[in-house]
């Protein structure tokens, strides 16, 4: 059975939501950040809020937290890494995702469910879906906006690299290309702006957000 | 070394904040003020300038969306008035 393990930072609030998550398709146990230790986990979440406040800009500190040494060097193992929301913000300011996440065009708080399309599958994360599939999962952020220089997209594009975007009329704060999802060359390194944790339960509307958690638990334990 | 670090988002990084600033002068009476651009200074003492700018492209600025400008201000020189915030 997948052991996930999801990285609490003074400042996270996502952390449990993303735990249960994982716990629907396998384990899972919360990790300290200032642990330099991923207690042999065969999956790492790091989950959305506010990691150090946002303070500088959103994930600028959480890069330098102990804990992510070990993730970095984890990931460049080929170990599945997925960063939700300010976890996105984390690996993107850490170098292990291309681009960067801005201040929504809107300069507003946004909390909103929206329709993604899946672009690729060739991600560990996403390797459940259907090419084209179409998830119902919400957001909730102010510093969404996925940006990268003209040269870099126009390579993201090239190589597939774009794994989720905003179905057309639900990108909700200015993203280029419609981009929510981007992933590493690797394929083993996703980040998102969508919070797939919470869309798990029935209660809450939809469960297609499970779709991303099962597809590393059926990659790491094939039926 | 009191050193000043001026960052600002990058010349075709859309700045939102900039852009509300922008619109919102013409109702107060100001007209003719364009392309506001809003960033951020950092203000610090430091024994070793020279390595202003790695600590820049390593945490202070992120490259790939800002610009930085590092301004020597000089020994001897004091942050503001000079005051504990509060005192």
């Amino acid at each position: 059975m997948t052991r996930f393990g999801v990285i609490r930072f003074p400042g996270s609030c996502d952390e449990i939501d993303a735990l249960e998550a994982c716990e629907r398709v396998g384990e899972a146990e919360l990790l300290w950040h200032g642990d330099a230790d991923l207690k042999g986990v065969d999956a790492v979440v790091v989950p959305g809020g506010f990691s150090y406040g946002d303070y500088l800009r959103c994930g600028a500190i959480a890069r330098f937290a102990p804990v992510m040494e070990r993730v970095i060097a984890f990931a460049a193992d080929g170990g599945p890494v997925l960063g939700i929301c300010n976890g996105f913000q984390v690996l993107c300011e850490a170098g292990m995702l291309p681009g960067a996440l801005l201040p929504n065009e809107g300069l507003k708080f946004l909390c909103r469910q929206v329709e993604l399309l899946v672009d690729d599958v060739d991600c560990a994360w996403t390797s459940a879906c259907e090419p084209g599939e179409r998830l119902s999962i919400p957001v909730k952020h102010t510093t969404g906006r996925y940006y990268a220089p003209a040269d870099q997209l126009e390579r993201l594009e090239a190589e597939g690299l774009v794994v989720l975007r905003y179905a057309p009329g639900h990108n909700p704060n200015g993203s280029l290309r419609d981009i929510a999802g981007v992933r590493s060359e690797a394929g083993n390194v996703m980040g998102l702006m969508p919070h797939p944790e919470h869309a798990v339960d029935p209660l809450t509307g939809s469960t297609d957000g499970l779709k991303l958690f099962e597809s590393v638990a059926r990659l790491a334990a094939p039926a | 070394m009191l050193a000043r670090v001026l960052i600002r988002p990058k010349s075709g990084v859309v700045d939102p904040q900039g852009k509300a600033v922008e619109r919102a002068l013409p109702s107060l009476g100001f007209e003719g003020v364009e392309e506001v651009r809003i960033g951020r200074m950092v203000e610090l003492h430091t024994d070793d300038p020279d390595a202003l700018p790695d600590l820049c492209e390593k945490l202070l600025a992120n490259p790939l969306i800002e610009d930085y400008e590092i301004e020597l201000v000089g020994e001897g020189a004091v942050l503001n008035d000079g005051g504990e915030i509060g005192a």
